[in-house]
């Protein structure tokens, strides 16, 4: 088990597709970065994905996919000092690869008519 | 080829043909002299276990995360690689795998959806696609003429 399921997080998306995980990061976030799968975010988790792989920054908030082989992709959103860190880290990132800063973008929190279950326990009882 | 490592790659179980096959590659390959790995969620490897619980089909069972895991930390790849997939979630793997490995990779993508995901696929790969969801048989045929090149 990765440690992202014993964080404080909250499911923005869920059960969908990478693709449309991944539009709605770039849709719904102030800064994105893109990476290769495997990146490592909070210590132990290796991002599964489709490249190119978005995570999203709102303020502090991180904002990324979690891919279940069974459930599909799911677009967490983690708010603490770890996701100020990783946005740091990929902020630095940018940096080194010499393409300046992400550009930044409007935020448009997409409207979902259904609410996501606040976390996966929710979901198994489904 | 003989000696080379081989991953299977299982996705959600829900398909049942994907246990089927797996054990079938798994001996297959093995008893051509690949050293197969076959690995799985929680769910579909427990139903190889329950399956082969001698462990005569499947002589490496591990977890699907965690062998990634090992290959994104370059502590372990393979030669080749089959990723079965039935969903989004399974492609979304392989194509993982795809960026991370450098295994030979084919893509098998079954169930009734089969034609419809192989077209998402963007990543190098071979893909054997075949829309069957119970009966193995059509898919079995197509795996042993890609077996039949792999043993030559």
């Amino acid at each position: 088990m990765s440690c992202i399921e014993q964080m404080k997080y909250e499911i923005l998306l869920d059960r969908t597709t990478y693709k449309d995980a991944r539009e709605y990061i770039e849709k719904n976030s102030d800064e994105v970065f893109y990476v290769s799968p495997g990146y490592k975010i909070f210590r132990d988790y290796h991002i599964i994905g489709v490249p190119p792989i978005a995570l999203g920054a709102k303020g502090s908030a991180l904002t990324f996919t979690y891919t279940k082989p069974c459930y599909g992709t799911f677009v967490l959103t983690v708010d603490n000092e770890d996701s100020i860190k990783e946005i740091e880290k990929l902020r630095e990132k940018e940096k080194e690869k010499g393409k300046g800063a992400p550009s930044p973008k409007k935020s448009k929190p997409s409207e979902s008519s259904k609410k996501p279950p606040s976390s996966f326990l929710d979901m198994w009882k489904k | 080829m003989a000696g080379a490592k081989v991953l299977l790659m299982m996705g959600c179980p829900e398909v049942p043909i994907q246990t089927s096959i797996a054990l079938y590659l798994s001996h297959k390959l093995t008893s051509s002299g690949f050293d197969v790995t076959v690995a799985g969620t929680g769910a579909a490897n427990q139903l190889l276990k329950v399956s082969d619980s001698d462990g005569y089909y499947v002589k490496k069972l591990v977890n699907l995360d965690k062998t990634l895991e090992n290959v994104i930390e370059k502590r372990a790849d393979f030669d080749i690689c089959f990723a079965f997939m039935h969903n989004d979630a399974g492609m979304t793997y392989a194509a993982t795998m795809s960026a991370i490995s450098g295994a030979k990779l084919y893509s098998i993508v079954f169930g009734r959806n089969a034609d419809a995901l192989a077209e998402t696929i963007e990543f190098d790969c071979e893909k054997i696609i075949e829309k069957a969801a119970h009966n193995p048989i059509q898919l079995k045929k197509k795996l042993d003429s890609i077996l039949e090149g792999m043993v030559e």
